[in-house]
């Protein structure tokens, strides 16, 4: 394979993890639940990044953005249920914050 | 044929949607339990009818790489038994037609992911099937919009799509390997690469998604949540059959036929495996929320299929499908029983109720019947699914973990003993006096399940021949 | 390491996605996460894969924004007084992250990773749609399936029972 096409992988994949690092800090240490959405945004559009680069790295970037399609799609469609979700929580509590969302324990 | 599997239910679902509103309202009920009955029928009927590639105009459009090994025909007859079970619940629970329609709606699409999942030939595809059944189920725990459904929902969605993630990132190093995504491509590129440092991470990375995906313990946190809040009979499909076929058979399936047996992997497997038993077995114990204790239990029992399918034999792995189907079947009619308890007594806390076998016979023989064969009483099926996993432990020298399983069996039957006594047997108080017996909707099915699980524990030791995988 | 244009790219990436969560407010956050979807974007077409550019950059970008900016405007505006208490309850949280990040990459950038991998055949017909359509049909189905599924959601879930 060609060396300089192989190359591009490790610094795409050093820049992949940071913006999981960055994505999983996020959902961990937020209050608020729509920026835990965020941060599963960045998780996500970590993943699709490292699914092209290794497609563009093998010779099957075709392959490879058939699959970032199909994702996008789901990513879309979980995004929107999502946000149902969070608009329903709030309408039940009156506030986005995790800490006063305490209904079920155990 | 076996196309049609996913293709009809798509279809149905176009059609059921155009604006004929009253006419499909009537209509959806009938048609699911026709396509859930055309399921276990098509699957119980000799294979000539599946295999044979019809050269039909269809069949040409849509061609698809469908797998069709005996696994996969018995994971289509679970999806259509549970199924038909959860439609029968929702009539009974879910009032009010245009409710009941958007259920069913969502029921066929799970239906449809369900399939798709257990006959995709292509680890991708596998994905996206196992995110369709994840996302109809997000829509199914919300589904009456309640506090809590809606904070274990958010649970929910925020795990799985984590689960997601990772099994994304673990596709695309498997790609890396391999040109094309389809199951034989990756077995034989795993097996003619050398040992190099993507593989391990990557299968490592794939599992903890499926873990997660079958609430399995370091994982578990939206498992009892989700299953307690949801509606019943979406508590039925979820413990029934979503954990199994979205975490156990896909790990069955990828370890059997992609990534091969390899020392590390069944570590795991059977390490994760024995802790989620002891786990939720001791959680079990502690909880007086009916569907929770339920809840904790399915994490105990998937511990059992992936014991037994890191044991690494083919007696294990026939222990652990056979444990998959009894689960089902079980654990399907005990959350029947719940909902049962819940409509009739109008609460879940098992502290509050006593006694209710006097008033509700058939919900309290059939608990006793499923709870006896979770805790693997022979003659019922449980005993021999149970028996045979630890029976492929012992030989194969795991002795430790041998041990984990018959002592989870044994808290099994603490909690089960404990349920049956707090809600069924003793006195019955003065509020549960005019409690009436479950209506015919909630009845058959439970009789059905109790008449398998006993039937097949009586007929099991004379099969001559065991299915091959 | 050559900097090129890649690497530059990258680094604003990673610059959007820490505005995204550093910052205090959410609007902001979200107008990030749009900037650093565009970002994303822009490298996906440098990888030679324009189809999946346009799709991220117009779902991702467009749509997903638009749900995020129209849940936020529904939140409460916070009085002054907790706003800067706010601040600095977030600010002791989140203050060590550029410095792992930083830490993370610099350190993963001194390992030297040999990929010495006997890699596939290239494909043979390098057009997206082609293997889409044709090699992928039941993924194409299945999307079908889950945006009906997405409709459903959005019948089920947003739907107002009863107004305060």
């Amino acid at each position: 394979m060609n060396p300089q096409v192989l190359g591009i992988f490790w610094p795409f994949g050093v820049f992949m993890i940071m913006l999981s690092v960055i994505g999983i800090y996020c959902m961990l240490l937020t209050y608020n639940l729509v920026r835990v959405l965020i941060g599963l945004e960045l998780l996500i559009k970590a993943a699709t990044l490292l699914v092209l680069t290794v497609g563009y790295c093998n010779g099957h970037i075709a392959q490879a953005q058939a699959l970032v399609v199909t994702f996008i799609v789901i990513e879309v469609v979980v995004m929107t249920v999502a946000v149902g979700v969070v608009l329903g929580i709030r309408s039940h509590n009156g506030s986005l914050d995790v800490r006063k969302i305490r209904n079920l324990k155990g | 044929m076996l196309s049609g599997l996913i293709l009809l239910p798509f279809f149905s679902l176009i059609i059921l949607n155009l604006p004929f509103r009253a006419l499909m309202r009537r209509l959806s009920f009938g048609l699911f339990q026709c396509l859930a009955l055309a399921q276990i029928i098509l699957v119980l009927s000799p294979s000539v009818f599946l295999s044979g590639s019809s050269s039909f105009g269809v069949d040409r459009f849509f061609k698809f790489n469908l797998i069709n090994d005996n696994l996969t025909r018995l994971m289509l007859l679970c999806i259509g038994m549970v199924l038909l079970v959860t439609v029968f619940v929702c009539r009974y629970t879910i009032k009010g037609p245009s409710e009941r329609f958007n259920f069913i709606n969502l029921l066929l699409i799970a239906l449809i992911g369900t399939n798709g999942v257990v006959m995709a030939n292509d680890i991708f595809s596998l994905f996206v099937f196992m995110e369709i059944t994840a996302v109809a189920s997000f829509i199914l725990v919300a589904f009456h919009k309640k506090a809590d459904a809606l904070e274990a929902a958010f649970k929910y969605i925020i795990l799985s799509e984590f689960a997601a993630v990772l099994m994304l990132t673990a596709i695309a190093l498997l790609l890396f390997i391999c040109g094309s995504a389809s199951f034989p491509a990756i077995n034989a590129a795993l097996k003619n690469s050398p040992q190099n440092f993507l593989i391990m991470p990557a299968i490592g990375i794939f599992l903890c998604g499926l873990f997660v995906k079958a609430g399995l313990v370091p994982f578990h946190a939206w498992l009892p949540d989700a299953h307690s809040a949801a509606p019943a009979a979406v508590s039925v499909f979820l413990s029934g059959l979503q954990i199994k076929i979205l975490g156990a058979y896909t790990a069955i399936r990828l370890v059997t036929s992609v990534f091969g047996y390899s020392r590390p992997v069944t570590q795991i497997l059977m390490l994760v495996g024995s802790v989620s038993i002891i786990f939720g077995g001791l959680a079990a114990l502690r909880q007086s929320d009916f569907k929770r204790m339920l809840a904790y239990s399915s994490i105990s029992q998937v511990g059992y299929i992936f014991l037994g399918l890191g044991s690494g034999s083919a007696l294990g792995l026939l222990g652990a499908v056979f444990h998959l189907f009894n689960h089902a079947v079980f654990k399907s009619l005990l959350f029947v029983n719940a909902a049962a308890v819940e409509a009739q007594a109008g609460t879940r806390d098992m502290d509050k109720m006593s006694g209710l076998a006097a008033r509700m016979p058939l919900t309290g023989l059939t608990s006793l019947l499923a709870g006896l064969s979770a805790a693997g009483v022979p003659p019922l099926a449980g005993f021999w699914s149970k028996l045979i996993i630890v029976a492929a432990l012992w030989i194969s020298g795991h002795y430790v973990y041998a041990f984990a399983a018959v002592l989870g069996s044994l808290i099994t039957l603490a909690y089960i003993l404990s349920l049956q006594r707090r809600v069924f047997f003793g006195k019955i108080k003065a509020e549960f006096q005019e409690v009436k017996e479950a209506g015919f909707a909630l009845a058959l099915p439970a009789l059905v399940l109790a008449a398998i699980t006993v039937a097949v524990g009586i007929i099991f030791p004379f099969l001559a021949q065991m299915p091959k995988f | 390491m050559v900097i090129t244009v890649d690497i530059i790219i990258l680094i604003f990436m990673i610059l959007g996605a820490l505005w995204a969560v550093m910052t205090r407010s959410l609007l902001r956050s979200a107008i990030a996460l749009a900037f650093t979807s565009a970002v994303l974007s822009v490298l996906m077409f440098k990888l030679n894969a324009p189809l999946a550019a346009v799709f991220e950059l117009s779902v991702c970008t467009g749509l997903i924004s638009v749900l995020f900016i129209s849940t936020i405007s529904l939140t409460h505006p916070l009085t002054w007084e907790e706003i800067f208490q706010h601040m600095r309850e977030r600010h002791k949280r989140f203050k060590y992250l550029p410095f792992i990040i930083v830490a993370v990459g610099i350190g993963l950038s001194m390992v030297s990773v040999k990929l010495n991998l006997p890699l596939p055949a290239p494909e043979t017909n390098n057009d997206m749609r082609i293997v889409l359509w044709n090699l992928r049909r039941l993924d194409v189905i299945g999307q079908v399936v889950i945006l009906l599924c997405g409709v459903f959601g959005v019948v089920i879930l947003f739907k107002d029972e009863d107004k305060k």
